[in-house]
């Protein structure tokens, strides 16, 4: 697991990664990165990540990663 | 939250896996799209104006207050090349500064800045107890994305 800034969030979307919101389904809901999928932490397991691809890049986020 | 989260995908047996710690509060601070019920939420981001004179800090006050004087502002900022914010000109300092002296010289160093996803309301309400015309928008990088005037909110 690498941790990221910005400029190189921008080069991994460029590159078409995937890209997941942690937060609760009522936070993404309201407000997510375009193209983001949500997975909230609580979910998160080999059930339902069976729609991303393993063999692409995959960048998680929260609110501010606390 | 999201460092658990990676370090849950890599249990998972994915391999090329990032954490963009700075997160959502990080994109909406650099004024960028989002989707979702809220995306069209009023957020002063949206009322940024790009015309205020920029100057570099090695650049002659006679200059910058030429072009002050064409602009609709009585001010201007001084950032480096790359628009990092290094300080402001306010019009008394274009006023009785030394013609030859450079900006950096005269300007006020770290004006007080906000980011473009604060709320509109809360903004406008701040500028005009405090008696501002406008504030001053950055990234989280320090990078100047414009200014924002309390009239523009009313």
């Amino acid at each position: 697991m690498t941790t990221i800034g910005y400029p190189e969030l921008r080069r991994l979307l460029d590159q078409g990664t995937q890209l997941v919101e942690v937060l609760p389904v009522e936070e993404y809901a309201e407000m997510h990165l375009p193209g983001a999928v949500n997975i909230p932490l609580k979910t998160l397991d080999a059930a339902t990540t069976t729609d991303l691809d393993r063999g692409r890049p995959v960048v998680v986020y929260c609110w501010d990663g606390l | 939250m999201s460092p658990r989260a990676a370090c849950r995908l890599d249990t998972l047996g994915f391999s090329q896996v990032y954490d963009y710690m700075p997160g959502k509060v990080d994109w909406l601070a650099r004024n960028l799209p989002v989707e979702g019920t809220d995306a069209g939420a009023p957020l002063i981001g949206r009322h940024l104006r790009d015309e205020v004179v920029t100057a570099a800090p090695d650049e002659p006050i006679a200059d910058v207050r030429a072009c002050v004087a064409a602009s609709p502002h009585s001010f201007a900022l001084v950032t480096t090349a790359d628009r990092v914010l290094l300080g402001r000109l306010r019009g008394t300092h274009l006023d009785h500064a030394d013609a030859n002296a450079v900006t950096a010289e005269v300007m006020e160093a770290g004006p007080s800045t906000l980011r473009p996803h604060e709320p509109v309301d809360a903004v406008r309400a701040h500028l005009v107890d405090k008696g501002h015309a406008y504030a001053i928008v950055t990234d989280p990088d320090g990078r100047l994305l414009g200014t924002v005037h309390a009239d523009d909110l009313m």
